[in-house]
């Protein structure tokens, strides 16, 4: 696995004394969600050098050169959300602030909720939407304002929610043309952005509103091809596991998915039911869908307890209520 | 937090404070999804809407469902512009109490109501709602009702049974004034007349509107929801609620209430067959819905019969569609009814989901075990898990045979009986 000098193996914040270092740039703003996790005594870090790494990053190292922007990468990545008998969307409002706040052009597909309900978390982590759209580096497609635009009125130019209208099941290319549109690069020359990044809340509600589960792949499959291939750009897609409810067109293309993303954040609930000092179970999985598998897959798993404004996590049954 | 901060302000003084205040922190008051007041005015206006409060956690704006302990359970009532999905029990016993309580609300706050049915008359509907409990009236009765409750005083500090004191108290029941944010009701009476004829509300039963010529634009939804969403659509554009209508400002909450979506009535076969057509029929109805509710001044009560619905895997999308979903499982019928642990109740109510708007956490209460029963005139939902505690300080001691003879305590029956220690020795 390619270690970049200067972070850990583990990517697990070890907390030391000295706070110097090149890297650290901590304030109340920049330690965002991922990019606090407890101190555990069970997780051996094997780090090579002494630096420290608290940033707004998630600080996992082979990753590191992929949500660092300021580091080359090549090819973009696909990264897939998905949350089973729980809550996964504190994913998503941190990948939209730390992607914001690593100055990318993001696309955001919003099909759940509307926009005040991002902007106000996002100010909580630290990143106004509202400017960020003004200013051109976000472009925010609020899908149920959307919904209520196409299915009342009849639209003049072909609108990216078009398949409301349609009495079978269509596909999603205005949808795709809009995703285009919004992060094609501007042709004036100046680079403002580092590089899209295409985020979409809630893939299962597509499934929800009349389209096929391959009708999502193949949108999924275009918007690679463009933003992942092409504009060397990230997607971040979130997917409700249905579980137990043998919901067939959502395993699908949440089978789908996962053979073909990068990296796999699967929030779940914890099997034991209810419990008020952890909310929840993070497991992590690092794929190379291009490459054989020649190393096995990467799995960690984390237990995390959701506050105001941040998340805590730590190793299992590390809980600080516990401790 | 900046939220209970501005919170506290605002309860003293609207206006200024809340204008001064916004200008750093335009968050805490924005009343989400109204889109009339956008987060870049110079200062939100919050004015008072009678009947809402907002919520301590994050200044959304919340109405009252009705049954305070319900909206306690909610984490303080039901959030402006979203939807209450209520899972109808098994014979539709109370999931119709529930909604006729959310309909008597908004008449007793004197929001406008939108009542849609496709089983009976929205008038009748209207004329079976409870009547509220006023002030000295009931005084007396309740007098009664309270004596026999045995919920432990606050400032009464246990001193045995301390472990009680530690057990989450539900709602106190009490008289109650019209300035209050949730009523209690009486279910044995009827909701006045004049009340009635008072309030603003629309009907929509859908045997009448089916027929009626309606431009009906092209969706793939059965023609009942298309007819019923034009329908809500139409009020929520010519009252004012969305705020885009400039002649008309518009400073009420309209209460819409959906009786058995879902159902057969409707035109709709997910509860008859397995894969139908229409199968995505109701999760687009609840999705445009979603999207008219978020931005208006409105809420939403919908009782859907879901043990009826065949595919469950409709079951989960439509609860992710809802914002609020509460379950109602009554005993009549089951095995349960004859379980003494449950002789005291009449079913079991099941908070299945809450949402988390404008937030990354949301106020789950801790409390799982819930029941209800309908007394004669209120429904109160209360915890039916007794205490049981496995830590070794309620451990129960026997005094062992030598030391009775030791203390010659054998004539004393108190040491002959087991009693909680209050501490490790």
């Amino acid at each position: 696995m390619a270690r970049r000098p200067g972070t850990g193996y583990l990517g697990v914040v070890v907390r030391r004394g000295s706070t110097r270092g090149l890297d650290w740039r901590l304030g109340p703003a920049e330690s965002g969600l991922l990019g606090h996790l407890a101190y555990s005594q069970r997780l051996t870090v094997r780090s090579r050098t002494e630096r420290n790494w608290l940033g707004p990053s998630p600080s996992w190292a082979p990753q590191a050169d992929l949500f660092s922007p300021r580091s080359s990468h090549s090819g973009g990545k696909l990264t897939l959300l998905c949350d089973a008998k729980t809550d996964g969307s504190f994913l998503v409002h941190h990948f939209l602030s730390f992607y914001l706040k690593a100055n990318c052009k993001v696309c955001f597909v919003a099909l759940i909720q509307s926009f005040s309900h991002y902007s106000i978390v996002g100010q909580k982590l630290g990143v106004s939407l509202t400017m960020a759209r003004e200013r051109g580096q976000l472009v925010f497609l609020e899908g149920l304002k959307s919904a209520v635009d196409v299915v009342f009125q009849a639209q003049k130019e072909p609108h990216p929610l078009q398949f409301l209208r349609e009495a079978n099941a269509g596909n999603l290319k205005p949808l795709f043309e809009f995703v285009r549109e919004a992060l094609k690069p501007i042709d004036s020359g100046e680079a403002r952005w580092t590089y899209p990044v295409l985020l979409v809340d809630d893939l299962s509600v597509l499934l929800s509103l009349g389209m096929g589960a391959v009708a999502v792949l193949d949108f999924i499959h275009y918007c690679r091809a463009t933003v992942c291939w092409e504009l060397k750009g990230n997607m971040v897609v979130l997917v409700h596991d249905s579980g137990d409810a043998e919901d067939e067109e959502n395993d699908i293309l949440l089978n789908g998915l996962s053979h073909q993303s990068h990296l796999i954040l699967r929030a779940e609930g914890l099997a034991t039911g209810f419990c008020r000092d952890v909310h929840g179970q993070l497991r992590i999985l690092w794929r190379r869908p291009s490459q054989p598998t020649v190393h096995r897959d990467q799995s960690f798993t984390y237990q995390y307890k959701i506050q105001d404004k941040s998340v805590s996590f730590f190793a299992k049954g590390m809980s600080p209520a516990v401790l | 937090m900046a939220a209970a901060a501005t919170c506290g302000s605002v309860a003293a003084s609207t206006g200024s404070a809340v204008a001064t205040a916004s200008k750093n922190n335009v968050t805490s008051f924005q009343r989400r999804g109204r889109r009339a007041s956008g987060t870049n005015d110079s200062g939100p206006r919050l004015v008072s809407i009678t009947g809402t409060r907002p919520s301590v956690r994050n200044g959304q704006l919340l109405v009252s469902t009705g049954l305070p302990a319900l909206d306690q359970l909610l984490g303080g009532g039901l959030a402006v512009g979203t939807v209450l999905l209520i899972e109808e029990d098994k014979y539709n016993i109370y999931s119709p109490l529930l909604f006729k309580y959310f309909l008597a609300e908004g008449i007793v706050n004197g929001h406008t109501l939108l009542v849609a049915s496709a089983k009976e008359d929205p008038a009748n509907i209207l004329q079976e709602l409870p009547a509220p409990l006023l002030d000295d009236k009931c005084k007396k009765e309740f007098d009664e009702d309270v004596y026999n409750h045995k919920t432990p005083e606050s400032n009464i500090k246990m001193k045995i049974a301390w472990r009680y004191q530690l057990l989450p108290k539900m709602e106190q029941i009490g008289p109650v004034s019209s300035s209050r944010f949730g009523h209690y009701y009486d279910a044995s009476k009827r909701m006045p007349q004049e009340l009635i004829e008072a309030s603003n509300w629309h009907g929509f039963f859908l045997p009448e509107k089916i027929s009626s010529t309606l431009k009906v634009e092209p969706c793939s939804l059965t023609p009942g929801y298309t007819k019923l969403l034009q329908f809500i659509q139409n009020i929520i554009y010519e009252e004012g609620f969305d705020g885009s209508n400039p002649q008309k400002k518009q400073r009420n909450i309209l209460r819409i209430g959906i009786q058995n979506l879902g159902s057969p009535l409707w035109g709709d076969d997910i509860c008859c067959a397995e894969n139908g057509g229409n199968s995505h029929s109701l999760t687009k109805f609840l999705y445009v819905l979603r999207g008219l509710l978020r931005t208006s001044l409105s809420a939403c009560i919908i009782t859907m019969p879901t043990h009826l619905i065949q595919n469950k895997a409709i079951i989960a999308r439509v609860t992710t569609l809802s914002d609020i979903v509460v379950g109602l499982e009554s005993f009549i019928g089951s095995e349960r009814e004859t379980n003494p642990l449950y002789k005291d109740y009449h079913g079991l109510i099941h908070i299945r989901q809450i949402p988390r708007l404008n937030n990354l956490i949301c106020d789950e209460s801790d409390v799982k075990d819930l029941a209800f029963k309908l007394k004669r005139k209120l429904f109160t939902i209360e915890c039916i898990t007794k205490l049981r505690s496995y830590d070794l300080r309620s451990q129960i001691y026997f005094l062992s045979r030598h030391l009775q003879r030791k203390f010659s305590i054998k004539k004393n029956p108190y040491f002959k009986e087991p009693h909680t220690l209050k501490k490790i020795y």
